[in-house]
């Protein structure tokens, strides 16, 4: 009996201790974004007189002043904010479709070079594309590319990482059964394909949906090497622009301009929060 | 019978890869072919064409030892690495912590749902974004941890986290780590569901406490993809730009200097020697070869088994179907 109270007893701190590193560790999480979001409603005076406060005199009125500062200086985040839009939903769904395609065609059908194939994805898989960055500029480059957001869309075709998953997640849920159904109709291979597998693997497409769209939406390197027109940066872009010295110490727009670029991703993780950690594990082998 | 069926599909599977395969040969393979060109040949300048450039045969890797004799070069890896080591050890060890307390069996953590969420989200959130963020938050005199160190007199005036390179690594190191751990976890909780339960059981019939229980059985079980979370780390660790990149702004003297930084700057900037940049690229991609394939010979046991339960099951597919 005695020996069970004690047990209990340390259990009941240990479990204080645990719940107190996760709030503290909650905290630390959620902070950050807290002084984001409510200096962009206060003045630089105030941020300056104290930066972590809910206090702002005018915090309706400041937030406009901000919003023209911020919009008044050199670039204009509006076409960022599009052009992020434009190649992160292109990225998206060139990514998702012909990755499943080929993953069907690995799953599929039997094939001399498959393995092969399949050993190539695999190996390619772990390279991150910022490594040959250089002579992707330049091919690019050489052909008068640069500054074409479709340099950014295109490759997506061939996403070696997703094509790996995707095959697992074939392997693990679809009978050829199904396909075989499908020929008896006379329906032809591409149509099996976008009328009955396609739809069939919409579990894994929208995890996928998600990871490709916020890596896209959050790439800065390749971006910044090749779009060098102010009307072609992605939002990445525009942000690092924050840091340098057109703003100065309008402290308030700097905070309102990251607000911005974090409310879409807040919402979309407020929304999926519980698809994206389970996805995370499942995705395993990511970029 | 059926093998001759799937014979007759096959030209499909080439039909269906060829999108993939024209993608992976002009935007991958031709790039990084070109890189291996460059980075052997003078290909350097504004105005730079292939027809201009030749590649060194009498000096092939003259390049190579012009990098490796480069102190920008040496210092930029030893900052990426530096950095990568500060953030990863606290990383994992926090992971595999918070690991230990959410999945053990006695005693479940409430909320945990949302504790993971929380611990997640850094992750998602556009890294130069954060960079900034995280460089009004440590401004010196007077951002928000400044100002807090000053009013709870920790600080007379205030610490400067731009200004000795110890610094700068801290705080890069410490944005890394504040968006990673929670990645971390998930994957490690991941690790321990997929465990046995049966394996438990014993344990506790055996008498094992708590915490032999953590070292002795889930340690040991969660190898493999303890192991993955560190190639993975590595090899994007190895490729850190946008948040030294962003935070302070490092040309070169403040230790957030990166390989990557190093990269762009040689290229872009000055006399843009693409060759040096692409010689630096090959060195890197070199060494991120070796660590996957150091990656696939820990992860090969799983997809053999699982290649070999698939050929099982076919097998016993035609078998039944005979059989029928």
């Amino acid at each position: 009996m005695a020996k069970t109270a004690t047990l209990h007893k340390e259990s009941i701190g240990l479990k204080v201790v645990i719940y107190i590193v996760c709030v503290i560790l909650a905290i630390l999480s959620l902070l950050p974004f807290f002084i984001m979001f409510t200096n962009a409603t206060r003045s630089t005076a105030e941020i300056q007189s104290s930066a972590i406060s809910l206090y702002s005199a005018h915090p309706i009125q400041n937030l406009m002043r901000n919003w023209k500062v911020f919009n008044g200086k050199s670039f204009d985040p509006s076409t960022g904010f599009v052009n992020s839009l434009i190649v992160s939903t292109c990225t998206t769904i060139l990514a998702v479709y012909f990755s499943c395609l080929t993953s069907y065609a690995l799953f599929a059908y039997e094939w001399k070079l498959r393995d092969a194939f399949f050993g190539l994805i695999v190996g390619i898989m772990m390279i991150p594309g910022t490594v040959t960055m250089i002579g992707f500029y330049q091919a690019a480059y050489q052909v008068h590319m640069t500054n074409k957001l479709a340099m950014l869309i295109i490759p997506a075709i061939a996403s070696p990482n997703m094509v790996f998953f995707m095959r697992q997640y074939l392997q693990a849920s679809l009978s050829l059964e199904i396909v075989d159904s499908g020929r008896i109709d006379g329906a032809g291979e591409f149509m099996i394909f976008n009328r009955i597998v396609f739809p069939l693997m919409k579990p894994a497409i929208a995890t996928q949906c998600i990871f490709t769209f916020v890596g896209s939406w959050n790439n800065l390197f390749l971006p910044q090497i090749l779009l060098t027109k102010k009307e072609k940066y992605t939002l990445p872009i525009e942000v690092a622009l924050l840091n340098s010295d057109i703003y100065q110490t309008e402290y308030g727009s700097i905070y309102l301009g990251l607000s911005l670029t974090v409310i879409p991703l807040l919402i979309i993780y407020i929304l999926l929060s519980r698809y994206i950690v389970e996805g995370v594990a499942l995705g395993g082998v990511k970029s | 019978m059926k093998s001759k069926k799937l014979v007759d599909y096959g030209k499909y599977g080439y039909l269906f890869s060829i999108p993939f395969i024209l993608a992976f040969l002009v935007f991958s393979l031709y790039p990084i072919l070109f890189t291996f060109y460059i980075g052997f040949s003078d290909f350097a300048g504004m105005t730079a064409t292939v027809k201009d450039s030749k590649i060194l045969w009498s000096e092939p890797f003259k390049n190579f030892a012009t990098v490796f004799r480069a102190n920008l070069f040496r210092k930029s890896f030893g900052n990426t690495c530096i950095i990568w080591i500060m953030n990863f050890i606290p990383q994992m060890g926090l992971a595999l912590l918070l690991t230990a307390w959410f999945t053990d069996r006695r005693s479940k953590v409430k909320g945990q749902g949302i504790f993971k969420i929380l611990f997640y989200m850094p992750n998602i959130i556009t890294a130069a974004t954060v960079a900034v963020l995280f460089t009004q938050i440590f401004a010196y005199p007077s951002g928000p941890i400044n100002t807090t160190l000053i009013k709870l007199g920790l600080s007379e005036k205030g610490v400067n986290f731009m200004l000795t390179p110890g610094r700068v690594r801290g705080v890069v190191a410490f944005i890394q780590f504040w968006q990673w751990y929670g990645y971390t976890m998930v994957m490690l909780i991941s690790g321990v569901i997929g465990i046995n339960p049966e394996i438990f059981e014993a344990a506790d019939l055996d008498g094992a406490n708590r915490v032999q229980t953590f070292f002795l059985i889930t340690l040991p079980c969660i190898r493999t993809i303890m192991l993955y979370v560190l190639v993975t780390s590595l090899i994007g660790g190895l490729n850190m730009f946008d948040i030294p990149a962003l935070y302070a702004m490092d040309r070169g003297d403040a230790g957030g200097y990166t390989v990557n930084m190093y990269i762009k700057d040689v290229a872009f900037t000055g006399k843009q020697r693409y060759n040096l940049a692409a010689a630096a690229s090959i060195i890197m991609f070199v060494i991120i070869v070796l660590l996957s394939l150091v990656l696939f010979y820990i992860m090969r046991d799983k997809d053999e088994a699982k290649l070999k339960k698939l050929k099982k099951q076919q097998l016993k597919a035609a078998k039944a179907k005979k059989a029928y």
